[in-house]
């Protein structure tokens, strides 16, 4: 492969913005290769993949595509050479159908230069069924052969935006496409998939940049790895010469994680302080029951859809319940309850870390202090209610400091801050509020490897102080690693729990599938591969 | 404090420039514009417009918007001037009737929208027809009167001649932008108006605090009628048309955003004078009204723009640091 000339060759790529983010930065990416990059957040691997795509230009440093000189000025450049782009960041239209997201830059145009041989047009309608029937072809690329295209996109799952993101691209003359954490928000057999279209795409000749953190997945999907730190590459190599503690090594220049301590575990004090009884809601889950236990990380797995996140909410009272109650040790669980608002969970103790830090859990244009003690304003403020920063600072200050969270002044926004610390500033929140039982939706979610170790950390350090811990993840390395007890959901009810010491990676993923052998009612789908 | 005392003094500042370079622009073109009289009557019209803008800053930052002060604050005028010229009730009885009148409607403003979760656009639009339909009924269409009973709400101060009415104004922005800036409650609307699904993910009921913003820009309202009241001493039900449009151009060129979560009492008030002494001013040059409307609109129109630029701006310094 060296042989041949690179399809994509980078050198001396500089990008200054208030900070040198990128650093006389050499890359070669050849033709059929999956490429991946791994760094933490800040490394530089979305400024380069920003330039490549022609989102930013760079100071200075040249590329060459194909032989030619490459230095888009816009998407659109890059596009029309051949290289395409799926983001972190879903950029659907929710309220349009599955097949107008599909096929959105094709309708419209009648005739153009660049565009597909089929466009969903005939004349200057659209074809709505052209348009059925191409997406169709598309959506059994990435496995989503049960949705409707008609449907609008708001309805689907977030794994399946993801997917539905990949397929969109996948028509498209491409001879680069750059892969930006696709699997985020996907499960395992939806992984699956990808890999398997981007095996079809390497096959075709066609090279492909692929950003994740997650290394099981590199070392499957990938050619050859580059490593990003502080906007240099420090290392290239085939997948096959590296293992994960030197990969953590080049990237972070610190330890590798520590491994999960069974003897320790089970010193700790274990018992109930809350159980699920029969709880249900209408279409998305029914008859889930199980214990949350002190002293215990209870692992909630299972695939997306499955309806975890749904459970999760109910025990906060971000939604209600239609049937079923909580139990709490507090009154010697006599009492039902169910929690119809936040508030009322949060009075019996309950917290959650949502899924999506962005959308649901922080006020990013406010400061790192305003977001940890959202919810708090009354330990902060006299008798009348006015603020005391004082006060304000003494609540938050103690959590910037155990989660090591980074940021440059004091009024600085959130949303200024890497995915990683802003997750940290709402796990910070949470703390802050010392509740005993809390809940976390992917605690992990679009974070580098070193904040999942300091979120690892913290969850551990919960359990060891008696906390009760959940935590629902779609990485079940992560769930073998950290769980204490495993529940499984599958199709909206529980498949089975496992105890840490009989859980395999095998027993999670055939739990997974228990209820979907039927026809399915639920969106998530899956191929039996 | 945090966020809107670092960002404040900046906009404030710039729109103290722009009414400064205004004040010089009138005086340089008119003869009799830089005087005691004119600061003066100037000063003493704006009460009214005042209380209810502030009312209007706390409406638009949690992204809502209140179209129904106008006609609010003609029936809550109404509503005194009726109990004062026909029933002869008193003074310390009428003024608080006609505030809890503007309570009254802010309070089913705010309900329904946050409630039922229905636009704020829609539920006031709504109102805007309500109060203007109760303001005729209240009064039989026809103006009353009320002369001297409106008291110290007429009543100018010896020596510096602005009314009472003027320095309440002036205490309620002043009240206004430290519950803003100081106080739990201006911290949720601030929050509520950035993403209020997180704050309530955060424990924290959105809906309560939304009626309370409503409420209070209805009672502030009231007490804009009341204002109303003792300037013209009269009170008609054809007042405030238009005056929701009034409001909303004063707060937006204090730099209030329309979708929430950014905003100050203080700039709203630079706001309301801006357009105080554009009005006056373009008057006193013999502009014609339709060309004052024409300027007024232009200057709206660019005061958002320059904001929209700003925010851009300083959006992109941050996205530089960000990466």
């Amino acid at each position: 492969m060296e042989k041949t000339n690179p399809l994509l060759s980078i050198r001396g790529l500089n990008k200054q913005f208030t900070v040198a983010v990128l650093q006389d930065l050499d890359l070669q990416c050849y033709a059929g290769e999956v490429h991946a990059l791994m760094g933490s957040n800040g490394a530089g691997k979305s400024t380069l993949c920003n330039i490549i795509s022609g989102v930013l230009t760079a100071n200075s440093g040249d590329m060459e595509f194909d032989g030619r000189p490459h230095a888009p000025e816009s998407l659109l450049e890059a596009e029309a050479a051949g290289i395409y782009m799926v983001m972190q960041e879903l950029n659907l239209f929710p309220t349009l159908s599955v097949a107008e997201n599909l096929f959105f830059k094709q309708l419209g145009v009648v005739r153009g230069e660049n565009t597909p041989q089929k466009t969903p047009m005939s004349g200057l309608l659209v074809d709505h069924g052209a348009l059925r029937e191409q997406s169709y072809e598309l959506l059994a690329r990435v496995g989503l052969n049960n949705i409707d295209p008609a449907m609008p996109v708001s309805e689907l799952g977030l794994g399946q935006q993801q997917l539905l993101e990949i397929a969109r691209v996948l028509h498209y003359p491409l001879r680069l496409l750059i892969l930006d954490e696709p699997t985020a928000a996907l499960t395992d057999p939806q992984i699956e998939l990808l890999f398997e279209q981007i095996n079809m795409l390497r096959e075709r000749g066609c090279s492909v940049v692929y950003i994740s953190h997650r290394m099981d997945e590199i070392r499957r999907v990938a050619d050859r790895v580059s490593v990003l730190r502080d906007g240099r590459c420090v290392a290239t190599q085939p997948v096959t010469d590296i293992d994960v503690d030197s990969l953590i090594h080049l990237m972070a220049g610190e330890g590798a994680a520590t491994e999960r301590s069974l003897a320790d575990s089970a010193k700790r004090n274990r018992h109930t302080v809350m159980r699920v009884e029969h709880l249900a809601r209408e279409g998305v889950f029914r008859d889930v029951s199980f214990e949350i236990r002190a002293g215990e990380i209870l692992g909630i797995g299972g695939l997306i859809g499955s309806g975890r996140t749904e459970v999760m909410r109910c025990l906060f009272g971000a939604d209600k319940a239609d049937s079923g109650c909580l139990r709490f040790a507090r009154d010697n669980f006599d009492q039902r309850h169910i929690h119809d608002c936040p508030q009322n969970a949060i009075a019996n103790g309950v917290g959650l870390v949502v899924e999506d830090r962005k959308a649901q859990g922080l006020l990013l244009r406010a400061p790192v202090a305003d977001n940890i003690v959202l919810g708090q304003e009354r330990r902060i403020s006299s008798a009348l209610c006015v603020l005391s920063s004082a006060r304000e600072a003494e609540l938050a200050e103690p959590y910037v400091t155990l989660l090591n969270i980074k940021y440059d002044s004091q009024q600085q926004a959130v949303g200024q801050l890497s995915g990683g610390n802003q997750q940290k500033v709402l796990i910070a929140r949470w703390l802050s509020m010392e509740l005993p039982i809390l809940l976390f939706d992917e605690p992990t979610r679009g974070v580098d490897a070193r904040t999942k170790q300091a979120i690892h950390r913290v969850l551990r350090d919960l359990v060891a102080a008696g906390n009760a811990v959940v935590m629902v993840s779609s990485e079940t390395q992560e769930l073998l690693t950290l769980s204490d007890r495993l529940i499984v959901m599958s199709n909206g009810r529980i498949a089975a729990e496992i105890s840490a010491e009989e859980a395999t990676q095998e027993r999670i993923l055939r739990a997974s599938f228990r209820y979907y052998n039927d026809v399915g009612t639920s969106g998530a789908r899956i191929d039996a591969t | 404090m945090r966020l809107d005392t670092v960002r404040l003094p900046w906009n404030s500042i710039g729109l103290l420039a722009v009414l400064l370079a205004l004040v010089l622009l009138f005086s340089v073109l008119s003869n009799y514009f830089f005087s005691a009289l004119t600061f003066r009557t100037l000063l003493n019209q704006i009460p009214a417009l005042t209380v209810i803008a502030v009312g209007m800053t706390y409406v638009l930052l949690i992204a809502g918007i209140d179209l129904s002060v106008g006609s609010v604050m003609a029936l809550c005028a109404a509503v005194a001037g009726v109990l004062l010229a026909q029933f002869g009730w008193s003074l310390w009885l009428a003024v608080p009737a006609a505030m809890l009148t503007g309570l009254a409607c802010g309070a089913l403003n705010g309900y329904i929208s946050a409630r039922w979760r229905i636009s704020s656009f829609v539920v006031t639009l709504g109102m805007l027809e309500i109060a203007r339909g109760g303001a005729y009924l209240v009064t039989d269409s026809q103006t009353q009167y009320v002369g001297n009973a409106v008291g110290i709400f007429g009543a100018t101060l010896p020596g510096l001649g602005v009314s009472i009415s003027l320095i309440i104004a002036l205490l309620v922005v002043l009240a206004a932008q430290f519950v803003l800036v100081k106080t739990v409650f201006g911290r949720y609307m601030v929050a509520i108006g950035t993403n209020e699904e997180a704050v309530r993910l955060s424990g924290i009921n959105p809906i309560r605090y939304k009626i309370m913003v409503f409420v209070l820009a209805g009672l502030l309202t009231g007490l804009g009628g009341v204002f109303q009241l003792g300037y013209l001493q009269s009170a008609d039900p054809n007042a405030g048309l238009g005056l929701e449009l009034s409001a909303i151009a004063a707060v937006v060129i204090g730099g209030t955003s329309l979708s929430g979560g950014r905003g100050s009492v203080i700039n709203s008030f630079l706001g309301v004078l801006i357009i105080a002494v554009m009005q006056t001013g373009l008057a006193q040059l013999g502009v014609s009204e339709p060309s004052k409307r024409i300027i007024t609109g232009v200057v709206i129109v660019a005061a958002v723009v320059f904001d929209v630029y700003r925010e851009k701006f300083s959006f992109i310094n941050a996205g530089k640091k960000l990466s």
